[in-house]
Parts: structure tokens; C-alpha cells; sequence
């Protein structure tokens, strides 16, 4: 499937939650499949902290720049564009399309960064929506995500109950736990400690806080995986044939988290990192209701599918069983899978049968 | 008269239902035809997950020895036991479980003092298998067999009153001698504590039927 990248341009100004204004932004998308003339089969992809609007095929002329969640979506997949028309979405304060800090400010012609605002999911789905009406979406089939993308397909939910037939939220939660939190904030301070990061504003420096960002990553990277997938994979195994008593390469971990994080830093932005953890650790939908989430999903009328995986500790799979109960309070219609799988977080972009054969059953049932 | 048509029968309109080791969803699907019943299944084993799915049944995916605490106090109508006490292994807790989170109950389990059993015991000299028990004793998902007798004396224990009992042999109603002659036992529960109204209103007619809509068969 050969896809294209499209921009949207948004001229009306964007309150955030933080009170800042964004006086004009653009939204990345990408869009597969053909939306029908009853407009009932759009089916919103959200993505997660490192991925884009480019959910699924391939670019003409680039064809190892394989879509992030290929193997989920596509012609005869288990969310089948053949039949639904998929749009993906990258969120605002991103760096690989939608405005973000390294995009212009237009108040001072240079680009925002330390100066951009701090956006959450309530923005980011708030954005979404304007997109959706640009591309004449009234009501979507289903709104769509795994970990943070999952946060944006239950904020959706609750934001636009009315715009939302299906939301499919997978290996989620429903606020950070202090743990989770505590992962980000040493991420974050990996990055803002390092001297190339100058307070945010580095674009102009022509330097990037590579070190911190090395480190975030690797730091993000230890929690999508399970101990037990982590020990299969890498095992206690040597780079090199004996120790080298030395602070070198010794173990195959060692090695897989340094190529991970020298990877990242050379194609994600430090400001937007900041950023997306931030939005991760206030997404909260109970704060407003004294923390209890079944009164916050009271006002929710769409039909929901949550998913979890048995070894993801991340996101253990209590903490969907919160998401679950809180619909089992408000009545809603909802179906709960928690697959035995053991990757641990990351299970969610895998293919695994009894996970996809799910997802394509349970597209298969929406009425177009 | 089938099982299924004895739970459908004993399931109000528009009850909402819970059914424990539902497998692939087809008896909340039927009360959903028949009786427009809101219902959720928990079960295990993904197959048959995948085949609530399939059948456009909502599922749970838990794990019933873990208890109910997904489920609030009195959040069901009825809460459907089939076929499945005999393979769980704390049955008090699960059976209290049940009148916590529903006003009645109902349990099905194959007779264990069923003639056909007692005579492979007691004249054959081994454990009985049959078309309700068709595991031999080394393969068996069954913990914990019970008879007429036992469950109804489980019942008084636990201060559970029987409402209804319906003992079912290849389809027919047994009402002599039903703890021998009685392949399948189905019982309708409840608990004096049981009587409290439900905690939540139903849901407005307006949303039952675009639920009508969304759960139409899929040929």
C-alpha cells in the first residue's frame, strides 16, 4: 500500500488546558481506504509517544519506511481498509509534522522551543476533532489506540461522546501511577541536564541534546519490555568473548539499549519529549470527579473494546481492569481481552493471533 | 426442554445478566434475541473469547477463581452459573460471589448421583463418563462433582433459599426420584440480602435501541 502524507492547517486559535493559545496550527495525517457516502466508516488510529501519523503502508520511492502499526491496519488486515477509511493522526507538539516546538513561532518568525506550549491528550483530541470536521467526519466508527494513543481513544470518548460509536483502547491506563511518573521525570531530567539542551532553546545553538535523549530512551526503552522477553532476548550474553573490566560494551543489553538510544536521538525532538511525558503524567480523566473514573465515564456513550497483555508492567493489566470497571459501572457495552502475552508492553504493535483475530472480529462487527 | 430454554424462561425482559464461563456467548446472545437482556460473559479461554466476539456477545476476560471484584454489589439481574461449578475450585466463595454482585442466581451442573453415574461406580467399578461428563477422571476440567442433595444442602449453608429447580434428563423434565433419575441440574437462587433494588438506573430507551441496531446478526 502506497500512502501519502497530508497537512492540515488550522487558523482558529487553539485554547489548551493550560490556559496558552495556539493561534494557528497544523495537523500531519495520513488517510487509507475510501470514506463512504454515509461517512459512517472513519476509523481514527491515535499513536504513542515515538510514532506518527504514519500508521500503516509505505511512502512511493521509500519502501522501508514501513507504517508503525502495518500489521494491524491495511487492505484485508484485521482493521481492513478495504472497508473502513483509516485516518492517522500525529499529535500537536510532535516533531515529525504537526506543529511542535521546533515549528515557527509566529509571534518571533523563530521556532518556539523552550516557549512552546506544555499540550495534554484533552488538547491533542481537541485538535483531532477539528481535523475530523475538516475531512467531514461527524461521528467516527471507532477511535483508536495502543498506550498513549489508548489515553487519546478514551479521551475521545469523554470529550465527544456523541462523535464516537467504538473506542478501542489498548495496553492502557487511566493515569500514570507514581512509578510511571517517576520513569518520565528521570527521562525528563536526562534531557534538561544535558549542556546542549540550553533551557529548550538549542534549534538556534545548532546543537542537540543527543546525550539526554540517548538516555530517555533507553530509560523508556527498559519499560516496554518484560523482564522475561528481556532475558529470552539478551540473556546475560557478551558483546565481546570475555569481560573486559572495563566500562565498555560487555553485555548484548548493553549494546541493544545504546544502538536504541543513539537511533532515537538522531530523529526525535527533545522539546517534544518533554512534552508527551508531561501529557502522560497529567491525563487524569478522574481528577475532576474526586478521582472516581466510573463517575468521569459516565458521561461516555460509545461501545469500548480494552485490551491489555498479561506481561506488560508498564501498563499492567489491572490497570485496565480500572478502565473496565468504570464502564461495568455507567452499563456501558464493553468487552475486555486481556491477552497472555509475553512481550510486556510493546505486545501491542506485535502480531499475535489470538489479539488480531480479536480486533478483526470485533471491526468486523461495526455496522457501516 | 433444553437447558438454554430453561435460563431463558427463568431471565426477565430486559434483565441485565451476567454469565460466568460463558464459552462462545451463544446463551447471552439467545437472551439478547428473546429477551432483549443487556449481557456481559466472563470467561478464560481465549477461543472461546474470540467466539463471544464472533457472536457479537460482550466478554470479559477474567479469570472466575479470582472472584468477582470487577463487579459492583447488586449490579445484575441474574448472574448465570452453566455447566461450570463442578471446575471451579472455591465454590462457596464464587456462589457468595454471585448473590454479591446479582439478586438471584442461577447453577447448572450434571448430576453427579445421576443412575448412569452411580452404576459405573458402583457395578463398573470406575469414574463415570458420559455425554454430560465426557472426561475421563485424568483429563478432567471437574474438581468438585456434586449431586441434588449436596448442592441443596451447599445451599442452606450458605443461607441461599431456592426459588425454582428444573432437573432435566435428554431434554425432558424429571420430576420423580429427579437426584437418580436427573442428568442436569438447574437451579434458580437467591439470598435474603439479595432483595435491594439495583444500585443504577437502566439506561434510557433511546440507548437500548441503538444497541438494537448494533447487535443485529451479521448473516
Amino acid at each position: 500500500m502506497i500512502v501519502t502524507a497530508h497537512t492540515a492547517r488550522f487558523t482558529e486559535p487553539l485554547r489548551l488546558s493550560s490556559g496558552a493559545v495556539l493561534p494557528e496550527f497544523e495537523i500531519a495525517y495520513e488517510t487509507y481506504g475510501e470514506l463512504n457516502a454515509a461517512r459512517s466508516n472513519a476509523v481514527l488510529v491515535c499513536h504513542a509517544l515515538n510514532a506518527s501519523h504514519h500508521v500503516a503502508g509505505t511512502y512511493a520511492g521509500d519502501p522501508d519506511n514501513v507504517g508503525w502499526w502495518d500489521n494491524m491496519v491495511g487492505p484485508g488486515k484485521p482493521l481492513d481498509t478495504e472497508r473502513f477509511f483509516v485516518i492517522g493522526s500525529n499529535y500537536i507538539g510532535s516533531c515529525f509534522g504537526s506543529t511542535g516546538p521546533a515549528s515557527t513561532n509566529p509571534a518571533t518568525g523563530r521556532p518556539w522551543g523552550a516557549d512552546f506550549p506544555v499540550v495534554t491528550v484533552e488538547d491533542w483530541v481537541a485538535a483531532q476533532a477539528r481535523l475530523a470536521e475538516r475531512l467531514g467526519i461527524e461521528r467516527f466508527a471507532a477511535v483508536m489506540g495502543g498506550s498513549l494513543g489508548a489515553m487519546q481513544a478514551l479521551q475521545w470518548a469523554l470529550s465527544y461522546p456523541e462523535r464516537v460509536r467504538n473506542s478501542i483502547v489498548i495496553a492502557a491506563t487511566p493515569r500514570l501511577s507514581a512509578q510511571n511518573i517517576a520513569f518520565n521525570e528521570v527521562a525528563r531530567q536526562a534531557i534538561m541536564t544535558d549542556p546542549d539542551f540550553h533551557g529548550g532553546h538549542y534549534y538556534d545553538r545548532g546543537v542537540v541534546p543527543v546525550r539526554g535523549l540517548r538516555i530517555a530512551r533507553m530509560i523508556g526503552h527498559i519499560t516496554y519490555l518484560s523482564d522475561d522477553a528481556m532475558m529470552e532476548k539478551f540473556g546475560r550474553q557478551l558483546r565481546r568473548s570475555e569481560r573486559g573490566f572495563d566500562f565498555g560494551v560487555d553485555f548484548e543489553i548493553e549494546s541493544y539499549l545504546r544502538y536504541q538510544g543513539d537511533k532515537f536521538s538522531t530523529y526525535f525532538d527533545a522539546n517534544t519529549y518533554l512534552r508527551i511525558t508531561k501529557a502522560l503524567d497529567y491525563y487524569d480523566p478522574a481528577a475532576d470527579f474526586g478521582g472516581d473514573l466510573s463517575k468521569a465515564f459516565a458521561r461516555a456513550r460509545a461501545d469500548f473494546l480494552v485490551v491489555s497483555f498479561t506481561s506488560d508492567w508498564r501498563f499492567s493489566s489491572a490497570r485496565s481492569r480500572e478502565i473496565v470497571r468504570a464502564l461495568l459501572d455507567n452499563r456501558r457495552v464493553v468487552s475486555y481481552l486481556e491477552i497472555d502475552a509475553p512481550q510486556g508492553h510493546d505486545a501491542f504493535l506485535l502480531e499475535d493471533p489470538r489479539y488480531h483475530d480479536a480486533l478483526r472480529a470485533y471491526f468486523g462487527n461495526i455496522a457501516l | 426442554m433444553t437447558e438454554l430454554e430453561t435460563i431463558a424462561r427463568w431471565v426477565a425482559q430486559g434483565a441485565r445478566v451476567l454469565d460466568l464461563g460463558c464459552g462462545d456467548g451463544r446463551l447471552l446472545r439467545r437472551l439478547w434475541q428473546t429477551k432483549q437482556a443487556l449481557g456481559y460473559g466472563v470467561e478464560i479461554a481465549d477461543a472461546h473469547v474470540l467466539g463471544c466476539i464472533r457472536n457479537d456477545v460482550n466478554v470479559l476476560q477474567m479469570d472466575l477463581e479470582d472472584g468477582l471484584a470487577a463487579f459492583a454489589d447488586k449490579s445484575f439481574d441474574v448472574v448465570i452459573l452453566s455447566e461450570t461449578l463442578q471446575a471451579i475450585h472455591r465454590q462457596e466463595y464464587l456462589l457468595r460471589e454471585m448473590l454479591r454482585v446479582g439478586r438471584e442466581a442461577i447453577v447448572s451442573f450434571p448430576n453427579f448421583g445421576y443412575w448412569r453415574a452411580r452404576i459405573q461406580i458402583a457395578i463398573a467399578g470406575h469414574m463415570p463418563v458420559s455425554k454430560e461428563l465426557p472426561y475421563q477422571w485424568y483429563d478432567t476440567p471437574n474438581v468438585h462433582h456434586c449431586t441434588l442433595v449436596d448442592f441443596e444442602a451447599l445451599c442452606g449453608k450458605l443461607g441461599f433459599s431456592i426459588l425454582e429447580r428444573v432437573v432435566l434428563t435428554e431434554g425432558a423434565t424429571v420430576s420423580t426420584l429427579p437426584n437418580l433419575l436427573g442428568a442436569l441440574a438447574l437451579y434458580r437462587v437467591t439470598s435474603p440480602a439479595s432483595t435491594n433494588p439495583l444500585t443504577v438506573p437502566p439506561q434510557a430507551p433511546h440507548q437500548h435501541r441503538q444497541q438494537d441496531q448494533r447487535r443485529q446478526p451479521q448473516g
